[in-house]
């Protein structure tokens, strides 16, 4: 299988993953050739063992892409998966590129992605991947190979107490000691990443446990009874909060990443032009509202627009719907939204006043809950003069930069230039860093999971594997993904599983020839001191993306952009664009951490007086 | 000098809101408002009873730095289940998270937070230097403890009770010189009729079985 050309994908194969699968759990094997019943079909067989009943629970789940890399303890269930064509697994590079491309397909279908690595350190390199999913609440199951039981406990070749490892960065994971119940297992792991409020879940598959014969066929996916993630909130706490809303002369929405994941975009348009409040978004939130309707407020926290900054600080009441309240969203807690009574929607109520104090918790389902408010509402704030201020701060504060032609590229322009010629549901992936600020900014989001990310964890090396994942979910859709030049360097070799896999997708590095963001910190906070944040040296990444089977091209200049723009995204497969950046470009607003937002700094003289 | 400059008025010439938030991020009157301060709760989990979920519960309560004084496990009339007694201290709002985040844990059936008139009972174990036997059982009388063990050089004592019963204890036999000592930690119920953690409604009376097995004792 050494082949220097990008394997292309045959016909039959495509057939086999019809691009409009529902997405509803039903199985995509019903692909109406003769219709004829499963005891005929010989790549089907019963399940015989441990690891065919991994499978098998795969399958009811309704599983269609796997991502990893096989290993020594893991090898008895890919060679279940051998036999069977209803899933297709890709094989990625490294294990931390698996999980992120699994986390990416989970976030664009809205189903939990599957990785699986072998022991040891095949589910240590997994760890990343799945705290990223944790933070995220992005839907994820990872399927590790343990050593044989008898082997556990004795620091066996490769073992690691993956269980121990991953407890505190997973919503739910399990030894799976008993080859009778291990496709239960599974089943109980994808429902549990999936129900309520998603996350990853880990399955560790000791080898003589899948290698065990049984026939035991397992159970649909479904969570343990005790399991039972609220709906509809107390009717009499969404009538308080409703009149509280009605009477709000600073209403305010904010909307985060729950919105999403809850499918409750379309609850949350009704409540916003209903009652005419203006919305703003977290980072996981963008694209809960489209960006073009005259009520969305930006994007908020430590580089979001000051309009939608000033409008969190100065608000009288909030609705905050599915938001953890970050850090990075609120700056100071002291000074985050002092003056707003808080309605907080969220469907785990141990996110209820966790970081700021909610004055009317409303724990349930986001559409659910917001169908109840809407119900409820006994009239329309009487904010005509606040939506005015926000306008007017929009315009006081605008996002806007300069792009002399006899200088170097800027960012925020190759981020406007692929957003104007591409469709309104292409996918934007991004790494992490200055690159990553500026996608998000600069980019109009008009549609939910449109914009794909590492938000809590913040893990460099991202963008490539999701665009990946991302492309699998939706092989419709225009997958973009903005890279930096030191993210990129984390998981490049990705790249040749997009080659082998002919993904069409399209990868613009924008380089700085620095870490930058740590850059920006340090001229800001550090004296200027460049510390470990300029590369002295580093490969053209036009270049390595050939070698790994891309279209590698570069963008340096103005001349020609939107030309190179346009081979890459035509081009069918991956192409990576090597666009040289101003290196001393730098991110504003920022509100410095810890600040206070509505005090965000517009340029360096600012963030020095913070 | 650094790109990427923004237009827009400077932050103080902004709109600046009033209020303040505490840390717990609830909203005050920085004249008057203060801090809540910490208190001590008891919280009684069921939990399945399976390996790693007492490291799940003790890891989770670390990784969150929930101020912990004492946990307890053990198994209950139903073999699946095993109840925790957990005792924390901290203000309020970290109490009410704490709940919130234990019965997030999957593992974790049920969890509630006992009156301050639960039964609560620890045990401790004493060894003391034994020079004055007929002293330190006067002590362990007083206390209704028991002697388990008494020879030439020691004297070890058990004692069930309160945390102030227990100190107090503690600080008796001090003067004959604490070998040892261990504490189990509090075990606790909640009071009469009240249910402690069920598996049913958190809220419901216990059934008559319930009742009938899980022995409530009162004293
Ligand atoms: C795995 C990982 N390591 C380190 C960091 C710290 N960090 C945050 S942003 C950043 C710079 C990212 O550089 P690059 O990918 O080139 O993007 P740029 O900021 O230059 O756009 C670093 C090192 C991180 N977020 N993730």
């Amino acid at each position: 299988m050494s082949k220097r050309t990008p394997v292309k994908r045959t016909e039959q194969d495509d057939e086999e993953h019809p691009s409009e699968h529902t997405g509803d759990g039903e199985h995509p094997s019903d692909r109406g050739d003769s219709g004829s019943p499963t005891d005929e079909q010989p790549s089907d067989p019963g399940v015989e063992t441990g690891a065919e009943s991994v499978v098998a629970g795969l399958e009811n789940a309704g599983v269609e892409y796997m991502f990893g890399v096989t290993g020594g303890a893991i090898m008895p269930v890919y060679d279940a998966l051998y036999e069977h064509e209803q899933i297709t697994h890709i094989t990625m590079a490294h294990e931390q590129g698996a999980a992120h491309a699994a986390d990416a397909y989970g976030i664009v279908s809205g189903r939990p992605g599957v990785c699986m690595a072998t022991s040891g350190p095949g589910a240590t390199n997994l760890v990343t991947g799945i705290a990223d999913a944790n933070m995220d609440s992005d839907p994820l199951v990872a399927l590790t190979g343990q050593v044989p039981r008898d082997f556990v406990g004795n620091d066996a070749f490769q073992e690691t107490d993956t269980i121990g490892v991953t407890k505190p960065v997973t919503k739910y994971n399990i030894f799976s000691d008993d080859e009778t119940t291990v496709g239960d297992d599974i089943g109980t792991a994808w429902a549990l990443a999936n129900e309520g409020r998603q996350g990853p879940t880990l399955v560790d598959l000791p080898k003589d446990v899948t290698q065990a014969e049984t026939d035991s066929q397992p159970a649909e996916p479904s969570t343990p009874d005790s399991y039972d993630p609220p709906t509809a909130a107390e009717d009499v706490m969404v009538a308080a909060a409703a009149e509280t809303l009605a009477a709000a002369e600073r209403p305010l929405v904010l909307a985060g990443g729950g919105v999403i994941k809850g499918e409750a975009t379309e609850e949350l348009k009704t409540v916003a032009r209903e009652h005419e409040i203006p919305v703003v978004t977290t980072m996981p939130g963008t694209g809960a509202f489209p960006q073009t309707d005259p009520l969305s407020q930006g994007i908020a926290g430590m580089h979001g627009t000051g309009y939608a900054n000033l409008a969190i600080s100065n608000c009288d009441v909030m609705l905050a719907v599915g938001t953890r309240f970050d850090d990075r969203l609120t700056g100071d807690i002291a000074t985050f939204a002092p003056d707003a009574e808080i309605i907080h929607i969220d469907i785990d109520p141990a996110e209820i006043s966790k970081n700021v104090e909610a004055d009317y918790p409303l724990v349930g389902d986001a559409g659910v809950v917001m169908k109840q408010l809407l119900r409820a509402m006994p009239g329309t704030p009487p904010a005509e003069t606040w939506r005015e201020q926000c306008q007017a701060w929009q315009e006081e504060y605008p996002l806007d930069y300069e792009a002399p032609e006899d200088e170097p590229l800027k960012p925020e322009y190759i981020v406007e230039s692929f957003d104007e010629v591409t469709p309104d549901d292409t996918i934007v992936a991004a790494g992490v860093g200055q690159h990553q600020m500026w996608a998000w900014q600069y980019w109009t989001f008009t549609e939910p999971r449109t914009w794909v990310t590492s938000h809590g964890l913040g893990t460099m090396g991202y963008a490539v594997p999701a665009a990946v994942g991302a492309k699998l979910a939706a092989p419709d859709r225009e997958v973009v993904a903005f890279d930096g030049d030191g993210s990129f360097l984390m998981t490049a070799q990705e790249l040749t599983v997009a080659a082998r896999e002919d993904l069409d997708i399209t990868i613009v590095v924008l380089n700085n020839e620095a870490v930058g963001m740590v850059r920006q910190w340090q001229d800001g906070f550090y004296g200027g001191r460049h510390m470990a944040s300029e590369y002295s040296w580093a490969p053209q990444f036009d270049k390595v993306a050939e070698a790994f089977g891309a279209k590698g091209l570069r963008a340096e200049t103005y001349e020609g952009l939107d030309a190179t723009i346009q081979e890459a995204r035509g081009y069918d497969g991956p192409a990576v664009i090597d666009a040289v950046i101003d290196p001393t470009e730098n991110v504003y607003p920022m509100v410095p951490s810890g600040g206070d937002n509505a005090r965000f700094a517009l340029n360096a003289d600012q963030l020095e007086g913070l | 000098m650094s790109r990427g400059e923004l237009p827009g008025p400077a932050p103080e010439d902004r709109m600046q809101p009033e209020g303040r938030r505490n840390s717990q991020g609830i909203r005050i009157d920085p004249e008057t408002e203060a801090e809540h301060p910490p208190e001590r709760a008891v919280l009684s989990a069921l939990v399945t009873h399976e390996p790693g979920v007492l490291a799940e519960i003790s890891g989770l309560f670390s990784r969150r730095q929930f101020n912990i004084e004492s946990l307890t496990v053990g198994p209950t009339v139903d073999d699946s289940l095993a109840r925790m007694t957990i005792v924390i201290e901290e203000p309020r709002p970290g109490v009410d998270q704490a709940k919130k985040q234990l019965e997030k844990r999957i593992p974790v059936i049920s969890v509630r937070e006992l009156d301050t008139d639960a039964v609560q009972r620890e045990l401790v174990i004493v060894k003391v230097n034994g020079d004055h036997p007929d002293q330190v059982n006067a002590i362990t009388d007083m206390y209704n403890g028991q002697t388990l063990d008494a020879g030439p050089r020691t004297v070890t004592v058990e004692l069930t009770g309160n945390q102030q019963k227990i100190d107090d204890a503690i600080d008796a036999y001090r003067q004959f010189g604490i070998r040892e000592l261990v504490r189990t930690g509090y075990a606790a119920l909640a009071r009469g009729e009240a249910p402690t953690a069920q598996v049913s409604q958190p809220n419901q009376a216990p059934t008559d079985a319930q009742v009938a097995t899980e022995e409530i004792s009162d004293d």
